[in-house]
């Protein structure tokens, strides 16, 4: 694999935290090259202009650790481009500074609540999804909760909720419930149908956020998705 | 006035502007805020059927003419509130103030309401503000954009303890619909700018207003559900859902209308154009035409009835801007839009 494939592999890890989408599943990797000598420049573009400054930073940020992490990478660069607050990102980015550095006296340094409430939801979408599915293809709500870490199906959906548990420190390993509340306790099939019936909003909350982001993304660049396939 | 197959829909409009974006209007020194943001709404309109796109420059500025065909003549528009925005920070003259919406109120005589703002950041004169605008326009509502930009402050919440004179203030002089637009920005800058919790709170310590939430709290319409189906007083502005989505993503469309009719409901569901972001004509006739696929995805949400129809295009709004309705349009077998009490909570949703 070359080392630009590697790049590019290192950017798929980076997920919007709001939508729990990849970034270059979602477009927003607008260009990325890589010097023979290993210096990488990564310019990032969002639906909006105006797409909330705290989830860009995140992504900006995400994107330069994951580059860096790379070993054969000797200087990273990282820019937004075409954001209102880009400027700010932008120095901060170069600075290798955080969020609080962007944006001094205007933040309270609570960045890492907001991800952790987002990944929180992203779990209920991602466990709603298989759940259906599960259902849709024969199983009983008693078959669905009574289910293991380690039956969680192998699609984008099983490897995502493994990987959120993790980050959440919620238990994930291959003897835990498959589907679990927000307090890491199993569901029980009583509770499956209500819970469903909100999971599926969460579900549809985080699609449709999607699907207008790269919608607009579309009418702002006008060129398809880097990846057609969403992850 | 709309008719299709025999039925007849009185449109009221409860969400439009009428504003100048164009360079002359941009502060100095903030041209790429004013000329990103009439930039980002011009994207929301390549969502639209093509043959509605406008140029950027006629997006920019469009004329007293172009607002008369587009939403009374063509637009199928019998009344019509406008939803102040302000943003002087970006905007020389305001994006849409509330005398640049009023000028148009007596070219359209009895069809044009305007809704006024508030800032709490204002403080004491703001409250003036508020007060005079009252007793200039009689208005009965106001727009409030969380996520404007003042000096160095980035955005506000309804719990700021600023904010509570200005509820007072509104549950006094009886401005009672209170329609809340969020927006990318807060303070802190690291908080969820679109979280809608600050609503759920006003709501329930202000019972006898109104809290239209606009474009039913995209991308939180989740946490907007939850709360609208416990909330009596919070409303559903569906701007943006049909906008957005109708054309562009029926089949997402087709669940958003589904969640919203199973947890919010018909009777507190608001239609609004967002005009100029989209023309009202093809928002009314397609969800005049509209109806769930034909799939059993779609089987257990409630059904869009030509009843439904009739309440979220207009009788629900104009219930709350106490608008008279000609019989010929009221519901049939003496229906009438329910009130606030009778709406319901969905089981199982706390």
């Amino acid at each position: 694999m070359s080392l630009e494939d590697r790049v590019l592999a290192a950017l798929g890890t980076v997920y919007d935290p709001e939508l729990d989408e990849p970034i270059t599943a979602l477009g927003f990797v607008g260009s990325c090259t890589v010097s023979g000598s290993g210096e990488v420049d990564v310019r990032l573009r969002l639906p909006t202009p105006q797409c909330a400054p705290n989830f860009a930073y995140l992504m900006a940020a995400d994107a330069r650790s994951a580059v860096a992490g790379l070993p054969e990478v000797r200087r990273v660069s990282i820019v937004l481009e075409d954001h209102y607050t880009g400027d700010e990102i932008n120095a901060a980015l170069a600075r290798g500074g955080d969020f609080d550095d962007a944006f001094p006296g205007e933040t309270t340094g609570a960045l890492d609540e907001l991800r952790e409430l987002f990944r929180r939801k992203a779990l209920v979408a991602r466990q709603a999804r298989t759940c259906q599915a599960l259902l849709h293809a024969g199983a009983t709500p008693e078959e669905v909760t009574a289910l293991r870490v380690r039956d969680l199906p192998d699609g984008a959906d099983g490897v995502r909720c493994r990987d959120l548990r993790r980050q959440l420190g919620l238990p994930h390993g291959p003897g835990d419930p498959a589907l679990v509340a927000g307090d890491g306790s199993a569901l029980t099939a009583d509770e499956l149908p209500r819970w469903l019936r909100r999971a599926r909003l969460m579900t549809l909350s985080l699609e449709t956020n999607g699907e207008l982001c790269r919608s607009l993304l579309h009418v702002r660049y006008g060129s398809p998705d880097q990846e057609e396939v969403a992850a | 006035m709309y008719e299709k197959d025999g039925e007849k829909y009185f449109v009221f409009d409860s969400h439009l502007h009428f504003w100048d974006a164009s360079p002359d209007n941009w502060v100095k020194g903030q041209e790429r805020y004013a000329k990103g943001w009439i930039e980002c709404f011009h994207a929301y309109m390549g969502l639209a059927p093509a043959e509605t796109h406008w140029t950027l420059e006629h997006f920019q500025k469009y004329s007293v003419d172009d607002f008369g065909r587009d939403v009374f003549e063509n637009g199928h528009v019998d009344g019509a509130v406008f939803q102040s925005t302000y943003l002087k920070d970006w905007y020389t003259n305001g994006f849409n103030d509330i005398e640049h919406n009023a000028a148009l109120l007596d070219e359209f005589p009895g069809k044009l309401r305007v809704n006024g703002r508030w800032d709490p950041r204002d403080g004491e004169a703001g409250l003036q503000q508020l007060e005079a605008d009252h007793a200039k326009y009689g208005i009965q509502g106001v727009k409030l954009y969380t996520a404007e930009w003042k000096g160095a402050s980035r955005g506000w919440k309804l719990t700021d303890p600023e904010a509570v004179p200005f509820l007072e203030k509104c549950d006094e002089l009886g401005i009672r619909n209170i329609h809340v637009h969020k927006g990318p920005t807060i303070w802190p800058l690291d908080k969820d700018a679109f979280d809608v919790a600050d609503i759920d709170h006003v709501a329930t310590d202000f019972p006898n207003l109104n809290f239209i939430v606009e474009h039913v709290g995209l991308p939180r319409i989740d946490d907007f559900c939850y709360m609208a189906t416990q909330e009596p007083n919070v409303y559903a502005g569906i701007a943006v859902v049909v906008g957005a989505l109708m054309h562009a993503r029926p089949h997402f469309f087709a669940r958003c209308m589904g969640e919203l009719l199973f947890w919010v409901g018909e009777d507190k569901m608001l239609f609004g154009s967002d005009y100029a972001i989209w023309e009202p004509k093809w928002q009314v006739e397609g969800l005049v035409d509209w109806d769930f696929p034909d799939e059993p995805a779609f089987a257990d949400y409630p059904r869009w009835t030509t009843a439904a129809k009739k309440k979220v295009l207009g009788l629900n709004a104009a219930k709350l801007y106490d608008v008279d309705v000609p019989a010929e349009f009221q519901l049939q077998n003496g229906g009438t839009p329910a009130a606030q009490e009778d709406a319901q909570l969905v089981e199982g949703a706390t």
